[in-house]
């Protein structure tokens, strides 16, 4: 019997059981490619022969050598550093991106439309030029090199209120009905906010202390610009860019490796617990943007 | 082109409507620039007007008003103190005050240097106390730029608040003469929580966005006419001076440059090529193929729909810089992608994915591909809830109709799909071509092109127009008024590609197909 006539011989059932089987291996395949990285970068971190790059992924020789070196280097300085920045950053930024987007989703004012046209054409110049005077501006202050974390910091949170559009999305979600209500028991504008809205905010804040806790770990520009060599003011991502230079990898690969999965963990941990509201958010708000 | 009425419009087809849209958008360009004109125009004149306006309202309030008032014009919140309203008179008087300090102590030097960025440079100057040339360091030709912007700002800012008093005088005049009474200060205060709560929310955000957000870039459009660099750095080596336009001049100039290598014009074009190219690819593999595995878990008779997105999610957790890095190195050379395909024997020789200048395009597809590792589950995200937002009756009864899965696709899933996501895929597009991250740690710009070089800070074949805008400040001649043309332009470009995709997106005309 050919191909083509058993096919027409199986019932609709068994074609989609076909199909279905194979989008089930298909997705297999799928989570494997994305996982391997992953895999590999731990298993390596726990190789102690060749503290270079080789060709192979299985350590011949295991130990937790590698995690233990990271405290002779500067890397508790560089993780305490973008720790810091990360908590800070999560704070403050929450509240300013909160404060615009809340302001711009429920109050309607003269100035209003010219302000988000404002940001929108602000928006597509590149940021990092700003990078350039910046940097100059925070040296006089005496923020950049060894102190750079402060300096980062503000950076960090300064325009963030550009980034509202996710939260604005969900707050005109929120029906206007609420607040009319409150206003006519006699309600300031200000407890509206604090008593209505945001206990009906919850997804959307959690969603937005996430991102901003996630955004230092990860950030590069920014973080080399300020830090300008001087490794007491690098963040993780600095510091161990530099490990993996020409002239360091030979020795630093699996350190690199062993540093990396101590900067995922915290992040990841925090992400698997939260991981509901990151989908709310970027479902919800990144399409109406 | 000819102008098409609406009903023959919803005739055409899919690809004809989108052509129709485009052939009219190019066509509409001329008229489209001149209505610009036209409207920057109208705007002069209603600026003007506006400003006439103002300037007979003030007039007239002097003329009219009483003696509080016109001591007013001098000083600021006088009339507001005489009348009982000391909250706002204080603040008004204070900002005078600081006001008039400031520019008599800094601001007016400030200004005055503003035309020629400095005129003495650091000098030598000899120390007969100690027998020795000491460096004597004079203007500052940084500081001369950045607080001359700053005093513009602040003279805009008084010549408002000052508007803002006259105006305050008038109103108050007019309540007192209906025989009402003034706000007190304790109602003024109240209104910051209650109806100007709006601009107690926004002045914190706004601040930091002006100081520095606009401040900055302004200052940088600035830099772009002079010739700020490392060895200009308007200080401690040797001031820096408006140059005019000669900064544009040399980036879009053909002649090449020293030593046989190209022309700045010819690598900006390569560069701004290979960025739309990467802005294109990256968004468009990401978005169908993160549907298709969106698709593929929604499916019926998919287990564990949970646990595939689960899997995928995680990979969004792990800071980028650490995958990228991890992956790049897996790339390399003696990297375990070359490994194994050496132990499979598929291959003898190791593969050079980003150092073969020979092959630029292995390493930029490579780039495009790995991008595709990172960029699915985000993607996979976002479009899975739309997805299952897609009201099912329009599939069921399209298979009533029998029409077959590639046609549902095509003709329900696609069109809702691009119709809710338009806007989304535009930011991602904008944001691709500004995606330093991928690029600058994948490959750092990798393999270098050779003929480029003389534009300084040695352009790679994957650089996009931000990573080469990143290696020229960081260089090591630090030329930021060439930094600073290149980030105008990609201004430009990146303007003008939301201009024709917003002209040009279904979003905008088919508003109603799924309502």
């Amino acid at each position: 019997m050919s191909e083509a006539t058993a096919k027409r011989h199986m019932g609709l059932k068994a074609s989609r059981a076909v199909t279905n089987t194979a989008i089930h291996i298909l997705l297999i395949v799928i989570s494997i490619i994305w996982l391997i990285p992953f895999v590999c970068i731990v298993l390596q971190s726990f190789r102690v022969e060749n503290s270079g790059q080789v060709g192979y992924v299985l350590p011949k020789v295991w130990g937790t050598d590698n995690y233990s070196n990271l405290f002779q280097t500067d890397f508790p300085r560089w993780y305490t550093n973008t720790f810091v920045a990360a908590l800070i950053t999560a704070v403050l930024q929450t509240v300013i991106v909160l404060c615009m987007s809340y302001t711009l989703s429920r109050f309607r004012f003269k100035m209003r439309q010219p302000l988000m046209r404002f940001m929108l054409i602000l928006g597509m110049f590149p940021g990092m030029l700003t990078m350039i005077i910046l940097y100059r501006v925070l040296k006089d202050l005496g923020m950049t090199q060894a102190n750079a974390t402060p300096g980062l910091i503000l950076v960090y949170i300064a325009s963030s209120g550009m980034g509202y559009y996710v939260s604005k999305g969900f707050f005109d979600t929120i029906p206007t009905s609420l607040d009319e209500a409150a206003r006519i028991d006699g309600a300031t504008r200000a407890q509206i906010l604090y008593k209505i809205i945001l206990p009906l905010s919850k997804p959307i804040v959690i969603y937005t202390i996430l991102t901003a806790f996630m955004g230092p770990w990860g950030d590069y520009v920014f973080a080399r610009y300020i830090a300008f060599g001087a490794s007491a003011g690098k963040n993780v991502a600095v510091g161990l860019y530099d490990w993996l230079s020409k002239d360091q990898i030979s020795n630093n690969y699996t350190m690199f490796c062993a540093g990396g999965v101590l900067v995922a963990l915290p992040v990841t941990v925090l992400f698997m617990f939260l991981q509901k509201y990151y989908v709310e958010g970027v479902t919800g708000g990144a399409v109406k943007g | 082109m000819a102008q098409l009425s609406d009903l023959e419009y919803l005739k055409l087809s899919k690809g004809k409507k989108f052509g129709y849209r485009l052939g009219h958008f190019f066509t509409g360009i001329p008229k489209g620039i001149g209505r610009f004109f036209l409207k920057i125009w109208e705007g002069l004149k209603k600026c003007g007007a506006a400003v006439g306006r103002e300037a007979a309202d003030i007039v007239n309030t002097f003329v009219h008003g009483d003696w509080k008032t016109k001591l007013s014009y001098l000083v600021m919140g006088f009339g507001c103190l005489a009348r009982g309203q000391i909250l706002r008179g204080i603040l008004f008087l204070l900002f005078e005050v600081v006001f008039i300090g400031y520019m008599i102590l800094s601001g007016g030097y400030w200004l005055s240097m503003l035309p020629s960025l400095g005129k003495t440079g650091p000098s030598k100057e000899y120390n007969e106390l100690l027998d020795v040339y000491v460096t004597k360091y004079n203007d500052n030709s940084f500081q001369i730029l950045l607080y001359g912007v700053l005093t513009i700002f602040f003279i805009i800012a008084f010549i408002y608040t000052w508007r803002l008093n006259i105006r305050q005088n008038k109103i108050a005049e007019k309540i007192l003469a209906s025989g009402k009474k003034l706000k007190s200060g304790k109602e003024d205060l109240r209104s910051i929580v209650d109806d100007q709560f709006h601009k107690t929310l926004l002045a914190l955000p706004m601040t930091g966005i002006i100081v520095f957000t606009l401040l900055p870039i302004l200052f940088m459009v600035l830099v772009a006419f002079t010739n700020y660099d490392g060895t200009h750095n308007g200080y401690t080596n040797s001031l820096f001076t408006w140059v005019g336009l000669d900064n544009f001049n040399t980036m879009l100039s053909w002649s090449g440059g020293a030593g046989g290598t190209q022309s700045y014009a010819a690598t900006f074009g390569e560069v701004l090529l290979w960025t739309l190219i990467w802005a294109f690819f990256a968004t468009f593999t990401n978005y169908f193929l993160g549907m298709f595995v969106a698709m593929a878990i929604n499916k019926k008779g998919i287990r564990f729909k949970k646990g595939w997105r689960t899997i995928l999610v995680l990979t969004i957790a792990i800071p980028q810089f650490i995958s990228l890095l991890y992956v790049s190195k897996m790339f390399a050379k003696n990297g375990i992608i070359n490994g194994f395909l050496m132990d499979m024997g598929w291959i003898t020789q190791a593969i050079d994915f980003f150092g073969d200048a020979s092959r630029p395009w292995l390493a930029r597809i490579t780039v495009i591909v790995i991008n595709i590792w990172i960029g699915i589950p985000y993607l996979m995200l976002i479009t899975t809830g739309i997805l299952m937002n897609i009201p099912a009756d329009l599939y069921e009864s399209a298979k009533i109709d029998g029409a077959s899965g590639w046609k549902q696709y095509t003709k329900i899933t696609l069109p809702y799909m691009l119709f809710v996501t338009g806007p989304y895929l535009l930011t991602s597009f904008t944001g691709n071509m500004n995606n330093f991250n991928v690029i600058y740690l994948l490959t750092g710009g990798a393999p270098t092109n050779a003929a480029a070089s003389s534009a300084s800070g040695s352009v790679g074949y994957t650089d996009l127009l931000i990573t080469w805008l990143f290696k020229i400040t960081t260089g090591a001649e630090s030329q930021y008024y060439m930094a600073s043309v290149i980030g105008i332009l990609v201004f430009v470009v990146v303007a003008l590609v939301s201009l024709i995709v917003y002209n040009v997106m279904p979003s905008t005309r088919n508003e109603e197909d799924f309502r």
